[in-house]
C-alpha cells in the first residue's frame, strides 16, 4: 500500500515539476519579458531563461539550431517563416503583441511639426534599428520611405544592431532623434519628446509568439504560452505600451 | 552578385590612419617609458596596457559617454567646432588609437630597452644630439620594432569589432567597417557574402603572422 501511494504521488507530482524554458524574445519587448517572466516564474514554479536580440538575429539563431522553446518575435513573418521550415511547431503561433513605432528624443520639445522635422534633416543623426534584422528598423524605413526622404537621410541615419541600441544612442544623445518601440518610450523615466508615428505611414507590427521544435515537449515552454494568453498577462502587456487581441 | 568592397577599403583606410597615429605618439610614449626610472613608470605602463585587459564593450560604453554630446570630450569637440565623434570615421580612429596602443607601445619599448645605454653613450662622445642620436642610431636598431609594432597596429585594428559596433552606427562607407559587414552578413543569412570577407580575413590573419613570425626570427640571428 505504502509503495503505491509514494509512486502515484510521483505520478500526481509529474506536472507540477519545475521545469525550464528558454526564451527567445525581440528587443522591443525586453522589459514587458521581463515583468512576464517574473510573474510566470512565481505562479508555476518553472525558471526561465531568456535571451533578448533583433528579431532577424534571433531568427538566423533559430535557424542554426539555437536551443530555445519558445519565439517571442517582433512581427507575423518571421514566425512564418519558421512554421514553413518546420523549425516552429505548426499551429502553435499567434499575436501576443501590437507594435507601436514612434519617433523619440532624449530632448524636450523637439516634435512640433514632425514630419517638417524628418524632412528638412537638420539633424546629425537619426537612429534607427537595422531594417534587415529588426521589424521595427523595417517600419522606421517605410515612414521615411512616405515621407520621401528614405534617400536623402541615408547619411544622417545611424543603424542599432536591434531596437534596443537604436534607443540607447538617442538615451545617451549621440543621434538627436530616433525610431524607436512605444514600449521603450514609456519605460524612460527622465523627460524627452516623442511623437507617435500615425498608422498610415507604416505596415502594422503583429508581433507573434510560437512553440520552437525544441519545446515540443517542454510541458514548461507550452505553460508560457498559455500564460501569454491570460488575462493577467495581457493586462501586462498593455501597460508596457502595447496593443493586445481581447 | 556584386562584391561590396567598400567595407574592406574603409577598414584598410582606418588602420592605416591609425597606424601612422600610433607611430607618432607610441614612440616617444615608448622612448620615455624605456628610460625613465620613476615612480610613476609603473602606472603609466599599466594605463597604457589596459585595452589588452579591458573587454571592449567597456572602451565602446566609456568612449560613447565621453565623445558623446554630454561627455567631458564631446563638449570640447563642439567648442572647437568638430562636432561629436560617435558615428564618425574620426570616431573610429580615435577609437582604434586607444584599442591598439599597447600593441605599438609594447614592442617598440621592448626594442628600445635591448638597445641599451651603451650605444647612446658612444654617439654622445661623438658629439651627437639626442635627436640626432635617436634617429641615426637607435631607430635603426630597433627598426624590427617598428615592423612588428606596424604590422600589429595594422592587424588589430583590422580586426577590431566590438568597439566599432558600439559606437560606429553602421554607417556604409564611414563606420561600417569588415568586421562589422561580416556580422551583418551573417545576421541577415547571407553567407556568400560572408564567407567571402571572412575567408579573405583567414588568408590576412595568416600573412600578417608569417611576417610577423619571419620578423621576429630575423631579429635574433645569435638565438639558432
Amino acid at each position: 500500500m505504502r509503495i503505491v501511494a509514494t509512486v502515484s504521488c510521483l505520478f500526481v507530482a509529474v506536472p507540477v515539476m519545475a521545469d525550464n524554458v528558454r526564451l527567445a524574445i525581440a528587443a522591443n519587448f525586453t522589459a514587458a519579458g521581463e515583468q512576464l517572466i517574473q510573474q510566470f516564474e512565481k505562479t508555476t514554479g518553472h525558471s526561465v531563461k531568456a535571451s533578448y536580440g533583433s528579431t532577424g538575429k534571433l531568427f538566423a539563431q533559430i535557424n542554426n539550431g539555437a536551443p530555445y522553446d519558445v519565439l517571442l518575435s517582433a512581427d507575423e513573418a518571421t514566425v512564418i517563416k519558421l512554421e514553413a521550415l518546420a523549425l516552429a511547431v505548426a499551429g502553435s503561433r499567434f499575436t501576443y503583441a501590437h507594435g507601436t513605432l514612434m519617433l523619440w528624443s532624449a530632448k524636450a520639445n523637439m516634435f512640433n511639426n514632425p514630419e517638417h522635422y524628418l524632412q528638412a534633416a537638420q539633424y546629425a543623426h537619426l537612429a534607427i534599428a537595422n531594417p534587415n534584422t529588426a521589424p521595427y528598423g523595417a517600419a522606421a524605413q517605410q515612414v521615411l520611405q512616405q515621407l520621401g526622404v528614405w534617400a536623402t537621410v541615408q547619411n544622417k541615419l545611424v543603424q542599432g544592431d536591434s531596437i534596443a541600441q537604436a534607443f540607447q544612442f538617442v538615451a545617451t544623445e549621440n543621434a538627436e532623434a530616433g525610431f524607436v518601440a512605444r514600449s521603450q518610450v514609456l519605460a524612460w523615466k527622465h523627460s524627452g519628446s516623442s511623437w507617435e508615428i500615425p498608422q498610415h505611414y507604416y505596415q502594422p507590427i503583429i508581433q507573434q509568439a510560437a512553440l520552437l521544435q525544441p519545446g515540443k515537449n517542454h510541458p514548461a515552454a507550452q505553460a508560457f504560452l498559455n500564460y501569454l494568453q491570460t488575462a493577467a498577462a495581457k493586462k501586462i502587456i498593455r501597460d508596457f505600451g502595447y496593443g493586445v487581441d481581447e | 552578385m556584386i562584391f561590396d568592397w567598400q567595407p574592406v577599403v574603409l577598414s584598410i583606410k582606418l588602420a592605416t590612419i591609425t597606424t601612422l597615429i600610433l607611430l607618432l605618439l607610441g614612440t616617444p610614449l615608448a622612448w620615455w617609458l624605456s628610460r625613465t626610472r620613476g615612480w610613476y613608470k609603473q602606472p603609466v605602463a599599466a594605463i597604457i596596457a589596459m585595452p589588452l585587459v579591458l573587454p571592449p564593450t567597456v572602451l565602446g560604453f566609456y568612449l560613447l559617454l565621453l565623445l558623446g554630446p554630454n561627455g567631458a570630450v564631446g563638449q570640447l569637440t563642439q567648442a572647437l567646432g568638430l562636432g561629436v565623434l560617435p558615428f564618425t570615421f574620426a570616431g573610429l580612429v580615435v577609437a582604434s588609437v586607444l584599442y591598439s596602443l599597447p600593441f605599438v607601445v609594447q614592442p617598440l619599448q621592448n626594442s628600445f630597452d635591448a638597445i641599451g645605454l651603451r650605444p647612446l653613450e658612444v654617439a654622445a662622445t661623438l658629439r651627437a644630439s639626442p635627436l640626432d642620436t635617436f634617429f641615426s642610431v637607435v631607430v635603426p636598431l630597433a627598426r624590427p620594432g617598428f615592423l612588428t609594432a606596424s604590422v600589429l597596429a595594422f592587424a588589430h585594428t583590422i580586426g577590431e569589432f566590438g568597439v566599432v559596433l558600439m559606437i560606429g552606427g553602421n554607417i556604409p562607407g564611414e563606420t561600417k567597417v569588415l568586421s562589422v559587414a561580416i556580422y551583418d552578413h551573417v545576421e541577415t543569412l547571407d553567407y556568400t557574402q560572408a564567407h567571402y570577407l571572412s575567408a579573405g580575413m583567414v588568408g590576412f590573419a595568416f600573412v600578417v603572422l608569417l611576417v610577423l613570425y619571419w620578423l621576429n626570427n630575423k631579429k635574433s640571428p645569435g638565438a639558432a
